[in-house]
């Protein structure tokens, strides 16, 4: 706290005297004066921290992961340019495409609860009655606890001795291998990401539906539309857009699952690793003394160009409907 | 208003006092009445939620409660521990240096709250309020990074880190999250919607920038700030994967690192592992209960710009 303040407020003082630009509300307004003396000194020791830690360990590592995947880099070893053949080596590696399968597999689960789920949630809480606030603040506990805790707590629910397990047991359906068999495993995990994006999402929709017009819902209520009716002809119309950011915020989150693999599978992802995700797959391959930083790099590229190959085509799903 | 209507209630002064008490005054927010079989049904589903949502939590602290001798694999379950006792939290402390852990998560999440206010509020206002050649080049630089998923350039970081000869120590661990993006944009935009008039009459008066800034525009973006602190603080605490990779030391772990090494190392007795989570998760959810109003706040704040 003390290191960058002194100089900043120093900076500013001195260069105060001679500033005479005069700063408008917003950037497309221009100052009417046009004698405007630049002293760039101040605003750029306002940002230079924030700056310079964005790119020293944002922007540098982007750029170095990029270049790092067209070499054999390892932990210990600088490495040589090797051009596509990291590129080259996923296309046959098997485990890449279980991981890329995984992960795939894992949005494709998550993404549809997660847009719909929090919708009703947030629906059940909307209204004013008394005690909501505290079943509002109870539902968005799962969000405020650590991943670690979160995993840790479903790994012990759903043991083959857990309380899942033996409350299935009591009502006769007997116990489930919910975290010895691969796709139930992935399915737990999967269920797991929704339990704690529930009141995430939930108080996104709320304020959603603040903005909701009363009248268009009594309208409908008169001309005889039923709640499911409704739900679907006014309310589902008036949240789209939000749909739409959530279904984005999700997709990429959840396409990018680590941790509750990582939790209830182990670090392997299980005894063959059938469970890995992509995440799993790079801090796997590229860390330890040992750690093939280059082909990790690889990895990382193709999580990067899905991601963000998923945030533009939902945006442009959504401008799609738009017009 | 529901006060004088169950006084009027009790003193049989409405002349439908039978109705009323069946149905007390529950209106939604446009003051209409809402059903007595839509309420069941709202609270019983609200109830059925709940469990779903904190029941876990409360199984993991029975669990923790429960002692050596007591079966915690029965079926049917039982809930209540029958002889609660703090044993496990003292075994937890035995088996890993938990307190230890806890403390470098303090640290850390401690650090990444002042790095973040002070980081985010200066390098906003920069963004907001300040004209120089650049501006829209430093905003587009913050915007990027944001966009930048940090699982994908986990391994760069790293070998960044060992460059810096700061791996596996807990500055490495606040370090590349320590003035986020998303926060130096949300400041800025907190920046950016107050009045500035006011700044305009300080800096006719002859205010300099540090002045406005401190004087004027900060204590106006409190909120904002609170929702950065609260949020750098949860992140810190929570995170996982980049402190998975940087630190190594066991010494040097903290709390989350420390429960994943104790669930690996001793999942043998599930008793301590649930003592070890409800000892990372109760700060949290002491914190979050007292200022859920920032915690709401900041899911609104943080999805627009996310």
């Amino acid at each position: 706290m003390t290191s960058p303040l002194p100089t900043v407020k120093s900076a500013a003082e001195t260069s105060a005297n001679t500033e005479v630009t005069r700063p408008a509300k917003t950037s497309g307004e221009r100052p009417a004066s046009r004698v405007r003396r630049h002293l760039p000194t101040s605003p750029w020791l306002f940002a230079a921290p924030g700056l310079l830690v964005v790119a020293v360990f944002i922007l540098y590592p982007f750029v170095s992961t990029v270049v790092n995947s067209f070499t054999d880099r390892r932990t210990l070893i600088p490495g040589e340019f090797v051009g596509l053949a990291n590129f080259r080596e996923l296309l046959h590696d098997d485990m890449f495409w279980t991981g890329l399968r995984n992960s795939v597999l894992y949005m494709v689960g998550v993404v549809p609860a997660l847009v719909l789920l929090p919708l009703l949630l947030a629906l059940l809480v909307q209204k004013n009655i008394p005690g909501i606030t505290f079943f509002r603040s109870a539902f968005y506990t799962p969000v405020v606890a650590s991943i670690v805790v979160v995993g840790l707590i479903w790994v012990w629910m759903l043991d083959e001795r857990g309380l899942v397990n033996s409350l299935l047991e009591a009502v006769g359906i007997g116990r489930v291998g919910f975290l010895s068999d691969q796709w139930l495993l992935l399915l737990s995990a999967m269920a797991v990401t929704v339990w704690k994006g529930l009141g995430y999402y939930m108080i996104i929709y709320l304020a959603a539906l603040a903005n909701v017009p009363r009248e268009l819902h009594e309208a409908a209520s008169v001309d005889g539309a039923g709640a499911v009716r409704r739900f679907f002809t006014v309310t589902v119309p008036a949240v789209r857009s939000t749909m739409v950011l959530v279904a984005a915020l999700s997709s990429v989150a959840a396409f990018k699952v680590f941790s509750e693999v990582y939790l209830m599978a182990g670090p392997n992802g299980g005894p063959a690793g059938e469970d890995t995700t992509l995440v799993m797959l790079v801090q796997r391959t590229g860390t330890g003394l040992t750690g093939r930083v280059g082909y990790a790099s690889a990895i990382s590229v193709v999580v990067f160009v899905v991601t963000v190959a998923l945030m533009l085509l939902v945006l442009r799903a959504d401008r799609k409907e738009d017009a | 208003m529901s006060v004088t209507e169950d006084v009027r209630v009790t003193t049989g002064m409405t002349r439908k006092p039978v109705r009323r008490r069946r149905a007390p005054r529950v209106t939604d927010e446009n003051g209409r009445r809402i059903r007595v079989w839509e309420l069941v049904l709202r609270y019983a589903l609200l109830l059925a939620v709940l469990a779903i949502t904190v029941g876990p939590f409360l199984w993991q602290l029975s669990t923790s409660l429960k002692g050596t001798h007591e079966d915690i694999f029965s079926s049917p379950p039982t809930f209540l521990p029958a002889d609660p006792t703090l044993h496990n939290y003292e075994r937890v402390a035995d088996t890993i240096p938990v307190w230890d852990y806890a403390f470098n998560s303090l640290k850390v999440a401690t650090a990444n709250v002042v790095t973040n206010c002070v980081g985010s509020a200066l390098a906003g206002y920069a963004l907001a309020r300040l004209r120089y050649r650049g501006r829209k080049i430093a905003t587009l630089v913050f915007i990027l990074a944001m966009l930048v998923p940090v699982e994908s350039i986990v391994i760069a970081q790293f070998t960044t880190m060992r460059e810096l000869g700061l791996n596996n120590t807990l500055v490495g661990v606040v370090l590349p999250g320590c003035i986020a993006a998303m926060n130096v944009l949300l400041m800025r935009n907190a920046f950016l919607n107050l009045p500035y008039e006011i700044e305009e009459a300080a800096y006719v008066d002859g205010a300099n920038a540090w002045q406005r800034f401190l004087r004027i525009a900060l204590p106006s973006v409190k909120g904002t700030l609170a929702v950065v602190a609260i949020f750098a603080f949860m992140g810190a605490w929570d995170d996982f994967l980049w402190p998975l990779i940087v630190l190594s030391d066991p010494a040097k772990f903290t709390l989350t690192i420390g429960l994943n090494y104790l669930h690996g190392t001793f999942a043998n007795d599930e008793r301590i592992v649930a003592a070890g989570t409800i000892i990372a998760v109760a700060p949290l959810i002491i914190l979050f209960a007292c200022l859920q109003r920032y915690f709401f706040r900041g899911v609104g704040e943080g999805a627009v710009k996310g």
